[in-house]
């Protein structure tokens, strides 16, 4: 016989899988393979990137000072000398986004990191062990929710004084009982699939079972959270830094100059396009390069 | 060391429903498992068989009785106690597509047992490891990094199979494994559990709603119906001349792939399954039963041994 | 010449993916003669509920029917526009699921759905559609139906909705009935029943196109059989010829996997392989890859549908040498 019967079964049972990536990954190959596969993403992983590095290296861009008042220029509009114009105080608009970019890229991402962490471990925990520590849990996140979130804030903002790492603190405190909630009826919904049951079989502990399937599988219900809660933590922040809070005028950040550009609104409208349209690209970027993470991270998507 | 591997003494297990109501999902089931056999569960849906199951692998807690590994009470330990026996009872899935991680590769998946139980020290241990497993259950090495979807229902189901076997079990409850396959993958599927248990001296509790599957495997069968048993004993002599009537009436509604057998008048069960939140008094089986006497209302009847069966019904001699 | 229900030519449907076009349903013609049940028999993937779908004019986008006629009672349908085909779904052709609960609405009771079927195709008022609501479900051996007319579907056993759906599907009394796994769901003494309630429907004159994996199902109610692989019918014959002598190595396969297990043999019969990726089918036969008296012109050359006797056909090489 010309071919070899036992090859030619392989062959068949391996049909639908013949053209298949068989090697182990490493985060290396990840990245390289959402660059080629998802071209939005990479291009908001850059864009994060330079507004970073920008934020970091913002004296070294602008011939200006954060809060080098010239009173003669109020108001101006975008001009050659500056490119954002300036605020009611003369101040050039583009420095103070480039240094309030240091203080809301923080405060977007930050708070919204750890109330996702937060979060997620509460909603695992109550889902999972169900019981006491559900009750418990469930109860103070309510207690959490009942509170108008700006008064929860001010109070916590209050009784800590304030300082950056206070408001990272809490907007912390502010939004994880949204996140354990959600991860909770997900962590209910996961726990009754087959998977769950057979690795209680196997003997893995509830901790691992926790960590190593319950968690990974929430993974785009976290990302959607995590987006979500970048613009509100922003906003949340000038809020506090308008009631005397947060950040306090002469420095910037995004939020306090789109508060005080509001009642600017229809004379010097760039006061708070500029710092919106920041917010709203850095939104954006972090969605899509989101997005284009959880494409690579699921294995059913990867292309055949 | 007692000859059994496994017993049920009395087992019952209700299951709360709303409006203060219990359904009985298993009342009052004794058997025993014997080292080394392959014990068939057959029964139509909702008779209680996979709970039983999973009743035996301590997944689920009994609402009274209790069950015996190796002549050892398993029902009243404590978690901590109950762990070493754990890798010893392993159970394999009905749904390969629901019981595999969709997050998890496939050496992932096979490894998890491995590293849990501290089988092997080092990655390149673990991993060479599941490869010998995956050769145990006839998949080659080259998918190990690949993840469930890409797979077919018979290879997923050989991956589960390969994750059960990892810890060495000496009893397995094997819940409808073949049947979300097509035919020609259920019968490499099966022939793969021979296999595995003449080579490694497995138990099976091989529990399906298909008598010809059942009949295959297992040494002895046992019949369900409405949580309790109504037959159990040596296959062939419980295919050959079925002693309950409930027994006579499943076997014969097998649709055989015989077209001449088509003129033949079917006996037909009549009417509806009775409820398992209120089952009759008695035999459960009575109302349905051409057979059923008055006494069958009002006495249920326990299991007697009728030639090389046990069988629970009252006039077993006489059909 | 018998009068023919249903007469499916040349029909092919197609998806249209990002990954490429694949072809489920790929030349299949079949013929389901009056008062008669005619069986495909296949499994998963091989495009016998493509093919059902088809006839009803259920294929969802992205896949479409991109050739073939359908010709129901004489009419060819496939040419109909959607407006003219949903009103012969239900009256003149009906269909029914393998999952009986899934295809009720489980807030709404069972008679009153029914009724509405029935009021959808037929001018009559409530009280008339209840009646023959009512009549349906004593044709289909529902005890008591007027208890049961107020039901939700949760309150019913799988049995007892699997006939109320078959109540729906023949209250209007279609010429056609599609069984697609009727009794996959069910457990084997209610199958036996569902499988004696179509018989009566087939003494009835609604003719029944039944699809199932099971051959057993197939063998006791099936007066003529088409068996589907990789989406071509690969062997076609009266249900006796067919279960006597199968001839496609396909079929022959499936038959030997049954028989062995059912004798208890020491290892049993399988195919070898999996059932194939539409996406990556084999140059010639389909089945080649799993085949084992493939020779090298298998993998060359596609076979035909080749009729050997009278009304039994083959699609292989080798059967008609």
């Amino acid at each position: 016989m010309p071919w070899n019967r036992r090859k030619r079964i392989e062959r068949a049972s391996d049909l639908r899988l013949e053209s298949q990536i068989g090697e182990e990954e490493r985060f290396g190959d990840l990245m390289r393979r959402m660059a080629r596969e998802n071209r939005t993403a990479m291009a908001s992983f850059v864009i994060i990137v330079l507004m970073a590095l920008a934020a970091i290296l913002a004296p070294l861009l602008t011939p200006y000072a954060e809060t080098d008042m010239d009173l003669l220029n109020r108001l101006a509009p975008p001009s050659a000398a500056h490119l954002l114009g300036t605020d009611e105080g003369g101040r050039d608009v583009l420095t103070r986004l480039l240094f309030g970019a240091r203080v809301s890229l923080l405060i977007g991402v930050v708070p919204a990191l750890l109330s996702l962490i937060l979060g997620a471990l509460m909603g695992v925990i109550a889902g999972y062990r169900g019981g006491m520590a559900d009750a418990i849990i469930m109860r103070v996140a309510d207690i959490t929710l009942a509170f108008p979130s700006m008064l929860l804030a001010m109070v916590i903002m209050y009784s800590l004084g304030g300082g950056i790492v206070n408001v990272f603190l809490t907007l912390t405190l502010v939004n994880w009982a949204n996140v354990a909630r959600v991860v909770r009826s997900e962590t209910l919904r996961i726990r009754s699939g087959a998977f769950v049951e057979a690795a209680r079989v196997i003997g893995v502990s509830r901790d691992r079972i926790m960590r190593r399937h319950i968690l990974p599988n929430c993974l785009p219900t976290l990302l959607v959270l995590f987006t979500l809660n970048i613009p509100t933590s922003i906003l949340t922040e000038s809020s506090l830094s308008f009631l005397g809070l947060g950040i306090q005028p002469p420095n910037a950040s995004w939020g306090l100059m789109i508060n005080t550009g509001r009642q600017y609104l229809y004379n010097a409208p760039w006061l708070c396009f500029a710092p919106g349209a920041a917010i709203m690209l850095i939104v954006l970027a972090f969605n899509f390069l989101g997005n284009g993470l959880l494409d690579v991270l699921d294995p059913r998507q990867k292309k055949q | 060391m007692s000859e059994f591997l496994l017993q049920a003494r009395e087992l019952t297990k209700d299951f709360p429903v709303s409006g203060n109501r219990r359904v009985h999902a298993v009342s009052g089931v004794s058997l025993e498992i014997r080292d080394g056999e392959t014990l068939g569960l057959v029964g139509e849906s909702g008779c209680g068989k996979s709970t039983l199951g999973r009743l035996l692998l301590r997944l689920i807690h009994p609402t009274s009785g209790e069950v015996l590994f190796r002549g050892q009470s398993i029902t009243g330990m404590s978690e901590k106690a109950f762990h070493p026996l754990r890798r010893q009872m392993q159970l394999v899935f009905q749904d390969p597509y629901a019981s595999l991680d969709p997050r998890m590769s496939v050496r992932d998946l096979i490894a998890e047992p491995i590293i849990n139980w501290r089988l092997c020290d080092g990655r390149e241990a673990v991993t060479q490891k599941v490869v010998e497993l995956l050769e145990a259950v006839g998949l080659q090495e080259e998918f190990l990094y690949r993840y469930p979807h890409q797979f077919s229902g018979g290879q997923r189901q050989r991956i589960g199979i390969a994750r059960a076997i990892a810890v060495d079990p000496a009893f397995i409850v094997c819940d409808e494994p073949v049947s979300a396959l097509d035919v020609s993958v259920q019968n490499q599927i099966l022939n793969l559990l021979k296999a595995l248990k003449s080579s490694r001296g497995l138990t099976y509790l091989f529990i399906s709603h298909d008598l010809s599957v059942v009949r295959y495997l297992s040494d002895r069968i046992c019949v369900m119906f409405l949580g309790k048993v109504c037959e159990i004993g040596p296959t062939e002599a419980v295919y050959r001349h079925p002693r309950h009537p409930y027994t006579r009436f499943l076997l014969d509604a097998v649709p055989l792939p015989d077209p001449s057998l088509r003129g033949k008048e079917l006996r037909l069960l009549e009417g509806e399954p009775p409820s398992p939140t209120n089952p009759p008094p008695g035999c459960c089986f009575h109302t349905r039963c051409p057979h059923a006497q008055p006494r069958c209302a009002r006495e249920a009847p326990p299991l007697r041994d009728i030639g090389e069966a046990q069988v629970a019904c009252h006039f077993a001699e006489g059909l | 010449m018998e009068r023919m229900t249903l007469e499916v030519r040349h029909l092919f449907v197609r998806f249209r993916t990002e990954k490429g076009v694949i072809t489920p349903v790929n030349d299949v013609s079949l013929q389901v003669p009056e008062g008669s049940i005619v069986g495909i028999v296949g499994e998963s993937a091989c495009g016998k509920s493509m093919t059902a779908r088809a006839v009803m004019g259920l294929v969802r986008a992205p896949g479409e029917v991109t050739g073939g006629e359908i010709i129901l009672c004489g009419r060819d349908i496939a040419s109909l526009p959607e407006k003219a085909r949903r009103q012969l779904r239900g009256s003149e052709i009906s269909m029914i699921f393998q999952e009986p609960m899934t295809s009720l609405n489980p807030v709404m009771k069972v008679g009153k759905q029914v009724a509405e079927a029935v009021l959808l195709h037929s001018r009559c008022t409530w009280r008339e559609a209840r009646e023959r609501t009512l009549a349906a479900f004593r044709d289909v051996e529902i005890p008591e139906p007027e208890a049961r007319f107020d039901c939700y579907p949760h309150q019913l056993s799988g049995g007892l909705r699997q006939r109320v759906m078959i109540a729906m599907a023949t209250v209007c009394k279609p010429r056609l009935l599609i069984a697609d796994e009727p009794t996959t769901a069910l457990d084997v003494t209610v199958e036996a029943q569902i499988l004696k309630l179509l018989e009566k429907l087939r003494d009835a004159s609604t003719s029944v196109l039944l699809i199932s994996h099971n051959l057993g199902v197939i063998a006791r109610v099936c007066d003529r059989v088409y068996v589907m692989y990789a989406g071509q019918i690969v062997e076609q014959a009266e249900t006796e010829v067919l279960f006597k002598r199968p001839l496609h190595p396909y079929t022959q396969g499936l038959f030997w996997s049954v028989s062995s297990l059912r004798e208890g043999c020491e290892t049993l019969k399988t195919i070898p392989g999996v059932v194939p990726n539409l996406r990556h089918l084999p140059e010639g036969c389909s089945f080649s890859l799993r085949c084992d008296r493939c020779v090298a012109a298998c993998e060359k050359e596609a076979p035909g549908l080749v009729e050997i006797e009278p009304g039994h056909a083959v699609r292989c090489l080798l059967a008609t040498r």
